[in-house]
């Protein structure tokens, strides 16, 4: 097994054939196309929902109101979606290679917290730094809260499963209650809402793309996935397939923390995406992570942009925030898997 | 010949290996309390006395009968889950009170639910709540022993959901709902309503009834189940009665101050370190002491040594927080 | 008498107590033995009444376990499950005295402290009367268990793999004193243990189960050969007659 880990370099899970003949490869291709056409339907139906009337007739009639709509907000924002989805679920996918358990993502092991408190510092300290270096900020303080993260984990005795989201989010709540106090003394916890609050109605041209870095990152992160799995194994069994565990870990962790910081500085923190997606592609494709990545990616477009549909229509004409639609539905589906595990481990 | 004086719970020596006997304990704690309270109801009292002092009354009442609620609803909690780290705000409890408050209001209308009586308002909400908690978290105590990890986890990610749900729903309100429930929900102890006081002080005098004749019984239950079951207690109507108390009194102090997760687990785990017996006769009284000495206390410090009035919560989050954390970690390396 | 009658517990699709029928005189010692998952901790539970069972009816000294008070069958019957975790820190007379708890409800008197002093005495806890019981050894801790289902002073005693975690010595010592229970104080012992040649050398009846079934029934005597021991375990085991004691020969 160890073997062909090395000369495929695509597996998630020692025992899962990898499919790496040409009729495997065409065999996920068509499906995933199918997947990609889903997730521009749906980028379609993005662009016409909203409380402007922008509808194809106007636009092929040459509305110039109607264009403006469409380019200057609806476009942008349905980008930033599809960006802000398919990056935070590869993230939680690369969380969950590292910490080699299915119940974590960013946001429930402080990545997400340690980066607000990242931005809230600078915030107070150094108002006037330009977005780049609070998000620059808010990557370096993800990056310190996921490294205590795995340290407290890697010094458990028994990597009990549930421990180590238990242990995630216990020390994502305690950096918050510090993040909190601090937003409190200074007068700041309207601002911090809108961090923690993910919201994607104030996208507009000109204020989402620095998104862009995070399409970087997640071709990055599909790159190098089979080797997160690799370190997820240990650093014994890294170093004896000839790879540098503490390279990969430091990658691994700068992607993720790098992705949080700069979605949560664009536009805030979407609980549970990087912990639904991730499962929900391993529930129907098992553990493959090379066919993963790409699933993952789609998929992680995909709800967010139902999910900011519904953000967008539920409450006509108003809005909801994205991250409450998501914080629903991404509890129930952590809620379901929970008791899915409580079923298996009676017999 | 043992000693024959030693019964269950009447240590006769102050000092005895165990360190200080609860008695002690008691009395020390009982003095701090009592000085707490009346620092916090003397502290800087001039102008308008007569004004003044029956709203600090009120306020610290309420202080004093949130520490109770949260401290017996805690370690009978505790308790009956025979553990030391499960509390009922930690498994949603106090969650689940703001859903279903948000559901009601959601439901029928800020105006028709604000205009009904408040005390009547007070007591359908404390039934709807004993319903649901009963009915959803039965089966997590009554079956088959599932893993504690297991339980926190549940629950925590319950309380996720009730709390993303209630803010969901409240976003879907009319937003002058919204701002009514948003005051129905961040009363603090500034504004606390006399009459709530007084309904909330029966409730909970009620319930430590209950629970002071049960002593004997819980601390059998502490044993776990199977113990209790072979020494001849109702298991499973122990733990529906003690489900339904506790979630009377979290109704209490969730309509009092809101919710805070970690105040239970942080007095709870104070009293069994001083307290070195297992008898609930004086967990109880020790737990509620501590309580009230860490919320009027608490109180007292952050707003006359560090000029905070409501930051208590976010502290109690911060210091439960990492208490929970340690718990956790140094069960794990049992 | 213990009397099961057509007593089934399932599990999901696993039937763990499949129909069983047995009666267990009042007296003597019996064991119950049996391969992994043969359903003897589960048979145990049902008559302690610790999980509901299925279907079928169990009455232990004519009181119906399923109807019948908790508290009045706790004067009838202890039992001692295998695992034990406290958390509390109790100190062994402390847990002892929880023994006590079906006479006494929590106020202990006079006669119950004597109950107490003796179960110590008996498994000769009395110097570590006054240790929590989290600072005893694993076989100390055993002993302290045993001492409260003593304590309990039950006509009935279940006891579910006490030799579990215990030593050679300690384990010896443990099933002399089931022995002494039931020859000194005329209890009734029934005793799930692991070890075939405990149950052989102690017990005046063995119970086999396998599968969730009642195998065989029976004295040491009738038990104790092989044909029915590979019935019951699927490998072949010596007997030799050691003094008057079968011994089974299994490591070969």
């Amino acid at each position: 097994m160890a073997t062909s880990l090395v000369t495929t370099t695509a597996t998630a899970v020692p025992g899962t054939p990898v499919p790496s003949t040409a009729a495997g490869r065409s065999r996920t291709a068509l499906p995933l196309t199918l997947g990609i056409i889903g997730v521009l339907l749906l980028a379609a139906a993005s662009m016409f929902v909203g409380v402007s009337d922008v509808t194809l007739p106007k636009l092929i009639a040459g509305d110039t109101n109607a264009w403006d709509i469409l380019l200057i907000s609806r476009v942008p924002r349905t980008i930033a979606v599809i960006l802000a989805g398919m990056a935070l679920a590869v993230a939680g996918l690369i969380m969950q290679q590292m910490a080699r358990n299915r119940f974590v993502e960013p946001s429930m092991v402080g990545t997400v917290e340690s980066a607000m408190l990242g931005i809230l510092a600078v915030t107070i300290f150094l108002p006037a730094t330009p977005v780049l270096g609070k998000m620059g900020v808010a990557a370096v303080a993800a990056l310190v809260g996921t490294w205590i993260f795995l340290t407290i984990i890697s010094r458990l005795p028994t990597r009990n499963t549930l421990l180590v989201p238990l242990v995630g989010i216990m020390l994502g709540g305690v950096i918050s209650a510090i993040t909190t106090f601090f937003a409190y003394r200074y007068d700041l916890l309207q601002t911090l809402n809108t961090w923690m609050i993910g919201d994607f109605s104030g996208v507009l041209r000109g204020r989402y793309e620095l998104l862009w870095i995070v399409a970087a990152l997640t071709l990055i992160g599909y790159l190098a996935a089979d080797r997160f799995t690799v370190a997820g194994m240990g650093a014994d069994f890294t170093t004896n397939l000839g790879l540098n565990y503490r390279t990969i870990m430091r990658l691994g962790m700068s992607i993720v923390a790098l992705i949080t910081a700069v979605v949560v500085v664009t536009v805030g923190a979407i609980p549970f995406l990087g912990l639904v997606v991730p499962n929900l592609v391993s529930l129907i494709f098992g553990d493959n992570l090379r066919k993963a990545v790409p699933w993952t990616a789609v998929f992680g477009a995909g709800i967010v942009l139902v999910c900011d549909i519904i953000s967008r229509t539920i409450r006509y004409p108003y809005e909801v925030p994205v991250s409450m639609v998501m914080g629903v539905i991404g509890a129930s589906f952590f809620l379901v898997m929970l008791i899915r595990q409580r079923a298996k481990n009676r017999l | 010949m043992p000693n024959p004086a030693r019964a269950l719970d009447s240590p006769t020596s102050i000092i005895s290996r165990r360190g200080l006997s609860p008695v002690a304990v008691t009395a020390i704690l009982g003095v701090l309390a009592v000085t707490a309270v009346t620092v916090f109801l003397t502290l800087g009292l001039e102008g308008n006395i007569s004004y003044i002092l029956p709203r600090r009354i009120t306020r610290v009442s309420a202080m004093v009968l949130v520490a109770i609620a949260v401290a017996v609803s805690t370690i009978l909690f505790q308790t009956v889950t025979a553990n030391r780290i499960l509390t009922p705000s930690i498994m949603g409890f106090d969650a689940l009170y703001i859903l279903l408050q948000t559901v009601v209001v959601f439901l029928f209308g800020a105006s028709t639910w604000l205009t009904t009586d408040p005390s009547l308002r007070f007591v359908l909400e404390i039934v709807l709540m004993v319903t649901f908690s009963v009915a959803l978290y039965r089966w997590m105590f009554t079956g088959a022993t599932a893993s504690l990890h297991l339980m926190l986890l549940v629950g925590i990610v319950l309380g996720t959901l009730f709390r993303g749900f209630a803010s969901l729903l409240q976003r879907l309100m009319d937003p002058s709902e919204y701002i009514v429930l948003q005051d129905l929900f961040f009363a603090s102890f500034n504004l606390v309503d006399p009459m709530l006081v007084w309904i909330s002080a029966g409730i909970v005098a009620l319930c430590c009834a209950i629970a002071w004749r049960m002593r004997h019984t819980l601390d059998v239950m502490a044993l776990g189940r199977s113990h209790a079951i072979n020494l001849g207690i109702n298991h499973h109507r122990v733990v529906m009665g003690v489900l339904v108390l506790c979630s009377l009194l979290v109704s209490v102090s969730t309509a009092l101050v809101g919710p805070v997760t970690f105040f239970g687990l942080l007095v709870a785990s104070l009293a069994y370190q001083m307290c070195r017996t297992f008898s609930h006769t004086w967990l109880l009284i020790i737990t509620s002491l501590l309580g009230v000495i860490t919320l009027v206390g608490g109180q007292l410090v952050l707003e006359h040594v560090f000029g905070f009035s409501t930051a208590l919560s976010i502290v109690i989050e911060f210091v439960g927080g990492i208490l929970f954390l340690t718990l956790l970690l140094k069960g794990s390396l049992r | 008498m213990i009397r099961v009658d057509q007593a089934r517990k399932s599990f999901g699709t696993l039937v763990a107590v499949n129909d069983v029928t047995v009666d267990i005189p009042a007296g003597g010692v019996t064991s119950i033995i049996g391969p992994n998952g043969s359903g003897k901790t589960t048979l145990l539970s049902l008559i302690s009444r610790l999980a509901p069972m299925d279907s079928g009816t169990i009455s232990v000294s004519g009181l119906d376990v399923t109807a019948t008070a908790s508290r009045d069958l706790a004067k009838k019957m202890a039992i001692l499950r295998q695992e034990n975790h406290l958390t509390m820190r109790l100190s062994v007379r402390d847990l002892v005295g929880f023994g006590r708890f079906p006479h006494s409800q929590g106020r202990l008197t006079s006669v119950d402290r004597e109950h107490i002093d003796r179960a110590l005495e008996q498994l000769d806890l009395t110097p570590m009367a006054e240790k929590f019981v989290d600072e005893l050894s694993g076989g100390q801790r055993q002993r302290a268990f045993i001492a409260m289902v003593l304590a309990q002073d039950t006509d009935y005693l279940l006891l579910d793999e006490p030799l579990n975690n215990l030593d050679m010595k300690h384990s010896v010592e443990t099933m002399k004193l089931i022995r002494r229970m039931a020859d000194e104080f005329g209890k009734t012992v029934v005793v799930v243990v692991h070890d075939i040649n405990f149950a052989s050398c102690y017990s005046d009846r063995i119970l086999a189960m396998r599968d969730g079934e009642l195998m065989c029934q029976g004295t040491p005597a009738d038990i104790m050969t092989p044909d029915v021991l590979r019935t019951i375990y699927d490998i072949d085991i010596r007997i030799e007659t050691i003094g008057d004691q079968r011994i089974g020969v299994y490591f070969t």
